[in-house]
């Protein structure tokens, strides 16, 4: 499954990030990397972007972002 | 001798606090070349001899962003004595990442444990020493805000300096990512490349910005030796990210003792299941965004019926500036009518609408910064991020246009707080369409007037959707075609809650409150005084005519006659298919740009037949002595000396006579060539306040000019489109 569709509460472990170019490095450098834990904090109130807790720190990232992200629950 | 210093890490990371506590109040802001981020540099007050530069705060050293480029760029090809990199303690795996990434340069570097006072009150512990010895360079614990560590750091700093102690070489990579690197480094060296081997990393990277800088014929070679390595299938960016990573792990297990596995929930967790909850984050959001606008543009703060400190304070300046023009007049009684005029019409009411801003600019500005520093403004960008996204901008565009319905000065100067340029230079053009205060008086006359057996109320209101529409149209039409470039994306951290401390929120106020001043004052000074003259003078000032006909000798003459009625007479034919081709409300027009309020104001002298003594007599001849005080008659008491004046004030800009200005009627015929003027008004250039402003913010006169250009374009469209579509119905 994807980052987007995992619920608020719900941690997996990253498997990969199908983006390619800067967005993948931008997405990489802010430690989202394959095997990394994340869990999914909060939808922002209208429902996007999302709210998730990695290494340690809050990062938002939009669901168009996440659905690129493959995780396993 | 003197030693550079250069301050690195992420954004939030603490990194400007520590700055300010470095230098103190020696410090300079300016920009970077090429770039709208601010270069910020001072001396530090303890040690004379270390230059500390502020680098911009970025999450790695990628060429992703202007800021990231600007840092890395600075780090290998200036090359500073030393590197101060701050890590933020209380989230070091990320910090790390980029830590690694300096290493990589080779410069000198001493690491800046930051916020050690809240790693503590989690419990947690960092083995600073064990770091220091991984990691091969010194690594000193310190808390920016409290001052705590500070001289050991500076210590530390002063001594790599001056020693020039390069990094070694960490053991990152694994053994086959590393055979590579080497295999590109030779192959750099070979051909004579400076800082092979940061290059080679950066090559296997996939980074076009160094890719750019080396021969067609070596790019080959390096992408054999690569390709060789690896698959196509096999992404060597991604890997580099992965192991430096993974390397980061290691040395966490190794040096951070937690006192709570996994995600464990932080007071800033808990003040944000309030400020971003789902119900309740719009509700919050709202009051907090009306306090921001009481403290700055409220005439009646928070009900109390008393002006909010902005107004306030503006209110203070203006009297003592008043008090300041009075002596000055006295002091003046002898010169010539004109030096006189020049003094007080120009000079000091050109200071003065400067001075009259800072106030509003200085309480705003604290508040912004507060709210950036405290952690709530990616918040706002995190609510309402949905929103704006459909119109092509980001959630922080919010503020900026919110403030733009009490002055457009503010406004362009809160899109600083937009990480994106495109948005920011979208944003402070849209700013200028909103409905400010200063336009409100033109409104409030033509609704008055023109459409006196319209509704009226709906008439006002349909003004405010249209600027709104608008925004949201050229917004949408800026994004496709002008302004094309740019991120799109909305990666972004939420930082720790954080009470800032009032030195930083002073300093940052502060320093935009200055920049305000001397580069929006001097727009702002230079047009007043250039229409000054348009208004005053005509050809006749200069070959003695005037002199003989004015009773008091001066050269001067009335606007009618002057070069700002040729001015409107020359540019009355361009209004012409807005429906407002006379000269009078050209002047109208250009009088605005110094304050839009001046419209009004220029409207009453140029249609003097129609405020005539007679009339302004018969006029206020129905109020009671306690309305005429009211309405401004001192004592109340009708005074034909003041009339004039309290007329166009306070009755003209209230819509209050709906009979004023027939004359008007004959320059400006159908409702729709009226509201074509009100749009017309709306949506052009700003004042010169605000085009200053925005000249601060976008750099360059190039850019301002363009975004003045897109307003004007944008204004004569929507007039035109108005007075046509209009006249059909109307």
């Amino acid at each position: 499954m994807t980052l987007k569709e995992m619920k608020p509460g719900q941690s997996g472990q990253v498997l990969s990030i199908g983006e390619s170019g800067p967005l993948k490095r931008r997405i990489m450098d802010m430690g989202i990397t394959p095997g990394v834990a994340v869990k999914v904090i909060k939808m922002a109130p209208l429902g996007d972007p999302i709210e998730i807790n990695v290494r340690g720190y809050e990062l938002s990232l939009r669901k168009e972002e996440a659905a690129r992200i493959e995780v396993q629950v | 001798m003197s030693y550079t210093i250069a301050l690195a890490g992420n954004p939030n990371c603490g990194k400007t606090t520590l700055f300010n506590e470095l230098t103190g109040s020696r410090q300079r802001v300016g920009n970077w070349p090429g770039v709208t981020v601010d270069k910020k540099e001072g001396i530090c007050k303890k040690d004379k001899e270390l230059h500390i530069t502020d680098l911009p705060g970025t999450y790695s050293l990628s060429p992703y962003s202007a800021e990231e480029i600007i840092a890395r760029d600075y780090l290998v090809k200036e090359k500073p004595d030393a590197v101060i990199d701050i890590v933020d303690g209380t989230s070091i795996e990320r910090n790390l990442y980029l830590t690694l990434q300096i290493l990589e340069t080779g410069v000198p570097t001493v690491i800046a444990l930051n916020m050690m006072d809240e790693v503590e009150a989690r419990g947690d512990e960092i083995k600073a020493e064990k770091l220091s010895r991984i990691l091969d360079v010194p690594v000193v614990p310190i808390t920016a805000r409290s001052g705590k560590g500070i001289g050991e750091l500076l210590a530390q700093a002063a001594e790599t300096a001056r020693g020039k102690k390069t990094p070694q070489k960490l053991l990152v990579f694994d053994e086959k990512l590393q055979r590579v690197i080497d295999e590109v480094e030779k192959e750099l060296e070979s051909s004579g490349e400076s800082d092979s081997a940061w290059k080679a990393v950066k090559l296997l990277e996939n980074d076009e910005n160094i890719a750019a800088g080396i021969s067609e014929e070596l790019k080959n070679r390096i992408r054999k030796i690569i390709g060789k390595a690896y698959g196509s299938n096999e992404d060597p960016e991604a890997i580099i990210a992965d192991q430096r990573y993974r390397y980061i792990a290691k040395v966490v297990k190794d040096t951070v003792k937690k006192s709570a596995a996994g995600h464990i929930e932080t007071k800033s967790d808990k003040l944000d299941k309030i400020l971003t909850n789902r119900i309740l984050a719009l509700p919050v959001f709202a009051c907090i965004m009306y306090l921001l606008f009481a403290c700055t543009n409220s005439e009646n703060f928070l009900f109390l019926g008393i002006p909010s400190p902005g107004i306030w304070l503006a209110g203070l300046v203006e009297s003592v500036w008043g008090g300041l023009t009075g002596v000055i007049e006295g002091l003046l009684g002898n010169a010539s009518p004109w030096v006189y005029s020049l003094v007080i019409d120009g000079i000091m009411a050109g200071l003065g609408s400067i001075l009259g801003f800072i106030p509003l600019v200085l309480v705003l500005y604290l508040l912004i910064s507060f709210l950036e520093d405290c952690g709530y403004m990616a918040r706002i960008a995190f609510v309402l991020d949905r929103i704006f996204r459909r119109f092509g901008l980001s959630g922080r565009s919010f503020i900026p246009l919110l403030q733009g319905f009490g002055c457009s000065v503010p406004a362009v100067m809160a899109t600083r707080t937009l990480e994106s340029e495109k948005d920011r230079k979208i944003t402070a053009i849209l700013a200028g369409f909103m409905p400010c205060g200063a336009k409100l008086p033109i409104f409030a006359l033509f609704v008055s007037t023109l459409f006196a057996d319209s509704n009226q109320t709906l008439v006002t209101y349909s003004v405010y959707i249209f600027s709104i529409v608008t925004a949201i149209l050229v917004s949408l039409l800026l994004n496709k075609f002008v302004y094309k470039d740019g991120a799109s994306n909305f990666i972004m951290e939420l930082p720790q809650y954080r009470v800032p401390t009032l030195k930083s929120v002073f300093i940052h106020g502060w320093e935009k409150v200055k920049g305000f001043a001397v580069k929006a004052g001097t727009v702002i000074f230079v047009s007043t005084v250039l229409i000054w003259f348009l208004s005053g003078f005509n050809l006749d000032s200069f070959n003695g005519k005037n002199a003989a006909e004015n009773e008091d000798g001066s050269i001067m003459c009335e606007m009618n006659d002057s070069f700002m009625a040729s001015v409107g007479n020359v540019i009355a034919p361009v209004f012409k298919p807005l429906g407002f081709g006379e000269w009078r409300p050209a002047v109208g027009v250009v009088t605005g740009w110094i304050a839009k309020e001046n419209v009004v104001v220029t409207f009453a002298q140029l249609y003097e037949e129609d405020v005539t003594e007679e009339y302004l007599e018969e006029y206020f001849s129905r109020f009671t002595s306690e309305e005429l005080e009211e309405l401004g008659f001192e004592g109340g008491a009708y005074d034909s000396e003041a009339a004039g004046d309290i007329y166009s004030e306070s009755v003209l800009f209230e819509g209050g006579d709906e009979n004023a200005l027939p004359h008007m009627k004959d320059d400006i015929k159908t409702k729709a060539a009226a509201y074509a003027y009100m749009v017309f008004n709306l949506l052009c250039m700003p004042c010169f306040a605000a085009v200053g402003a925005m000249k601060r913010e976008l750099k360059t006169w190039k850019e301002t000019g363009k975004a003045v250009g897109i307003q004007m374009a944008t204004a004569y469209a929507a007039a035109l489109l108005v007075n046509v579509v209009g006249g059909l119905f109307l």
